[in-house]
């Protein structure tokens, strides 16, 4: 099967990568995929990752933006959030947590008649605020809830 | 490929609600091996996209915070019993997996 001999060479390839060091297989991951945002999932701030994202780092808070998360997350690897909001028009969702190293987890690209209404679950080293960035008819609107962290997620 | 993916989409008044889990390791890049003190490559979803009846329906893109075995949940309008969805996706590593199932 060519997906399995594929694999065979990826993991060879892999197997000399590592004893390269770690810089040689930070490199393959762009070439694979060029949809990927790269400059936004390596942004270590939030602005620079929001600006990435969405194309400025501009937001307005807004009420109408709700984020479901738990208060106090016992696992900080396992953090379930959705974001939901009411307005029209949303082109995409932008789910960033505040304390991570790479703040940037996941874009939601919404096409029409998908509902502004995501789930999915994230990773938090420590506490912080889980952040939304709702892009609905060319503008940003961000939303903030804080999770308290009481078992990090990221490294350990 | 083992299946990699598990899918649940269900219409009701209109709206189609879709959930699905997927099994993988979701290696941020920033952890430690215990043992050898050396870096866990980094391994993880980029991209997944989910399609309805050949349309796409949301398409995310994804570091490595988001959870191991992640979820995804999502809802559109339109869609009914026995109408075809499809999710696929792809890791930093070049791998992926995708998978066809019904409206229930």
């Amino acid at each position: 099967m060519s997906l399995n001999e594929k694999r065979r060479v990826f993991l060879k390839g892999s197997l000399a990568a590592g004893a390269l060091g770690a810089a040689a297989g930070m490199l393959t991951p762009g070439a694979v995929l060029a949809a990927w945002n790269k400059n936004a999932f390596t942004a270590k701030s939030i602005d620079e990752a929001i600006a990435a994202a969405d194309g400025s780092p501009v937001t307005t808070p807004s009420k109408d933006i709700t984020i479901k998360a738990p208060d106090i997350a016992e696992n900080g690897a396992v953090v379930p959030v959705t974001v939901v909001t009411k307005m029209k028009g949303v082109d995409s969702i932008t789910l960033l947590v505040e304390k991570n190293s790479t703040p940037l987890s996941a874009i939601f690209h919404l096409p029409k008649g998908t509902l502004p209404d995501v789930s999915t679950r994230v990773k938090m080293g420590k506490t912080g605020d889980v952040i939304a960035v709702v892009k609905a008819n060319g503008k940003l609107y961000s939303a903030r809830k804080g999770v308290k962290v009481t078992i990090g997620g990221c490294g350990g | 490929m083992a299946k990699t993916i598990k899918i649940r989409a269900k219409a009701k008044n209109g709206i189609t609600v879709v959930k699905a889990l997927i099994t993988h390791p979701m290696e941020t890049g920033l952890r430690k091996n215990k043992k050898t003190g050396k870096l866990i490559p980094a391994h993880f979803i980029q991209e997944v996209v989910c399609k309805h009846n050949g349309k796409e329906v949301i398409n995310c893109e994804w570091a490595g915070s988001v959870s191991k075995n992640p979820y995804l949940a999502f809802k559109f309008e339109g869609g009914k019993k026995d109408d075809a969805i499809e999710l696929a996706w792809k890791d930093n590593m070049g791998n992926g997996d995708s998978i066809s199932a019904k409206i229930r």
